[in-house]
């Protein structure tokens, strides 16, 4: 059984399509990003996921319907979709005890062996944490829930980066154990790119590419081109061209024609694009007006 | 990790959960209103605070009011008003602090976005609210009734200690002091008024609460205020006011008056016409309906 299954999932809000027919399924121990610009429908369809919102069309998560049936899926699903959300009156002592009464799978035990790696003091109340050791205590609740599937929405907006930094290196270390999935959104692609195990680029309502990361490294290449070569590389039809310290970067998708690789590494230095680089491709060559003849990516 | 008696391997991690798999629903209702009392410490500390200032003043007052008393009988006299006053003041104050409640209860969490956390929990919205009306028509009646005997029962001592310095028989003055007899009607005016009575005013708070976008208090108070212009405008009547004075009132005057014997109050007769009152169970069932909203509507609320 998939994880998360989506068939034609809409949103609308008023006239505006937040999800505009969104097919999806993530697998059991993946780790997905979830990249799209403002507005793109990210937040709307991890709300849908974790049964914050109503939809249209067809979503199973660990095999139930998220909106009718919230309360037994958050067994199974933690979700952090801001760093805010912790009540401010709250103790963190209290945060644990409540979640020992009312969370079957919470392990007080553990939290605090987390909590004691920061210097969160269990007496505090949440408002007088700072917002990086609010962030810091969320992650340690929700760590120390054992479940199937953790939802993250912007989970260290406005964070420094040492926090941030902080907050991956301890979900793939304490955490991610390889059966446990995990979907996250962030603006800050760079630093979950060797995170991540699957990448789906959304962009108004609709999925523009759909991968996993090992398939991103075989099909996408990026070349800066001797200016020489610049004609002949431009023949072979790049997603996309920039300028960088006077040099051509031209990225290319080479599904279905792997051969062209070749020609490319003769032309140029080559290497493999970052998915930002690679998410500006798309996505603009979506939003904007033609920018060459790339069609290939959705899918 | 490092004892060598837990070299757990990984796999009974499943069954280990399993063990707590389900969790009543008695304890996820039992730690939210826990939660509650966490959050809205009013809930005790307001009726203890009334308590407080109302011992401190009987304190003030007493030699005064003591000041011309010779016998038990006028003992007595001097000393009913402030007993009955006592009551009312705590159970005023926890009426306030229910309705101030109510009206933040389910708006304060999208307020400060913390229902998102909530929702991140495996508590369903059933529970939720009935946590949050538990404290109105249970816990805040049950707990001004402890406060409100506490507080009897300390100034019956301050009085007995006065008595005392003046030569009267204090023993015959606990005997008429009837203490039990005022409890039980009190337990009982505040079971029945409050803890039924109230319950679609309290209700109705709840369901502004989860509902309003803002100004909960506004969108409470107003409404009831636009209906009852409004039928005086059109109609030149008055039959909504008259049924929020029938509401607030309380179901029958006679229960809440201090004299005449526990059973005559309390008696299976005046309970059995209580209960028969049709006016009790369709407020209970108001009550139902405008919780059974609220419970919906929380299901549609995220932040504010």
């Amino acid at each position: 059984m998939a994880c998360i299954e989506a068939r034609g999932l809409r949103k609308a809000f008023g006239t505006t399509l937040a999800l505009d027919g969104i097919d999806l399924q993530v697998e059991e121990g993946r780790i997905l990003g979830l990249i799209g610009p403002n507005g793109a429908g990210k937040t709307t369809a991890l709300n849908a996921i974790v049964g914050l919102t109503p939809y249209q069309g067809e979503l199973r998560v660990l095999g139930r319907d998220p909106w009718n049936e919230r309360d037994q899926l958050m067994r199974d699903v933690c979700f952090i979709t801001d760093v805010a959300v912790l009540p401010r009156w709250i103790k963190v002592s209290q945060t644990l005890d409540y979640l020992v009464g009312v969370h079957p799978r919470f392990d007080r035990a553990k939290a605090e062996s987390f909590l004691g790696k920061t210097s969160i003091r269990t007496s505090s109340k949440v408002r007088e944490l700072s917002k990086g050791m609010v962030a810091q205590l969320h992650l340690a609740l929700v760590m120390a829930i054992d479940a199937k599937l953790l939802v993250l929405d912007e989970p260290t907006l406005g964070l420094d980066i040492i926090y941030r930094k902080q907050f991956y290196d301890s979900l793939l270390n304490d955490y991610f154990d390889g059966k446990r999935t995990i979907v996250v959104t962030t603006h800050q692609v760079e630093e979950i790119e060797n995170v991540l195990t699957d990448v789906i680029f959304i962009n108004r309502g609709r999925i523009a590419l759909n991968c996993s990361m090992e398939e991103i490294e075989s099909r996408y290449l990026e070349v800066a081109v001797r200016p020489e070569q610049l004609a002949a590389a431009r023949a072979l039809g790049p997603m996309q061209e920039r300028q960088m310290f006077g040099r051509s970067i031209l990225l290319f998708d080479l599904a279905n024609r792997l051969q062209v690789a070749e020609q490319l590494s003769a032309m140029g230095d080559v290497r493999k694009p970052s998915i930002a680089d690679l998410f500006v491709a798309v996505i603009g060559n979506q939003s904007g007006a033609a920018q060459g003849p790339y069609q290939g990516a959705a899918r | 990790m490092n004892t060598p008696s837990n070299v757990m391997p990984e796999t009974p991690r499943e069954s280990q959960i399993g063990a707590r798999a389900i969790i009543p629903a008695s304890q996820r209702l039992y730690w939210s209103i826990r939660r509650e009392l966490w959050e809205y410490r009013s809930i005790y500390v307001a009726p203890l605070a009334a308590a407080a200032i109302f011992l401190f003043g009987f304190l003030i007052a007493l030699p005064h009011h003591m000041r011309g008393v010779t016998t038990l009988e006028q003992a007595h006299q001097v000393l009913d008003t402030p007993y009955e006053l006592a009551a009312a003041l705590i159970m005023g104050t926890g009426f306030i602090v229910g309705i101030f409640y109510s009206l933040d209860a389910l708006y304060g969490e999208r307020r400060d976005r913390s229902i998102l956390f909530w929702k991140s929990l495996p508590v369903s919205d059933l529970i939720t609210v009935l946590s949050k009306v538990t404290i109105p028509l249970v816990i805040l009646p049950l707990l001004t009734f402890a406060i409100a005997v506490v507080t009897q029962f300390l100034m019956l001592l301050l009085s007995s200690v006065v008595l005392l310095g003046r030569g009267l028989d204090v023993g015959t003055f606990w005997a008429h002091m009837s203490f039990f007899h005022m409890s039980l009607m009190l337990l009982y005016h505040i079971l029945t008024v409050h803890g039924l009575w109230y319950a679609p005013l309290y209700g109705w708070l709840l369901l502004v609460s989860a509902w309003a976008p803002r100004a909960p208090f506004m969108w409470a108070f107003l409404p009831p205020f636009v209906v009852w212009g409004v039928e005086k405008t059109v109609f030149n009547t008055s039959y909504f006011l008259a049924m929020l004075q029938y509401r607030l009132a309380g179901p029958e005057p006679s229960s809440t008056a201090p004299h005449g014997s526990v059973m005559e109050i309390i008696s299976a007769l005046t309970l059995a016409q209580f209960l028969s009152t049709p006016g009790l169970w369709i407020g209970l069932a108001i009550a139902s309906a405008l919780l059974f909203a609220a419970v919906r509507l929380r299901r549609y609320r995220g932040p504010i």
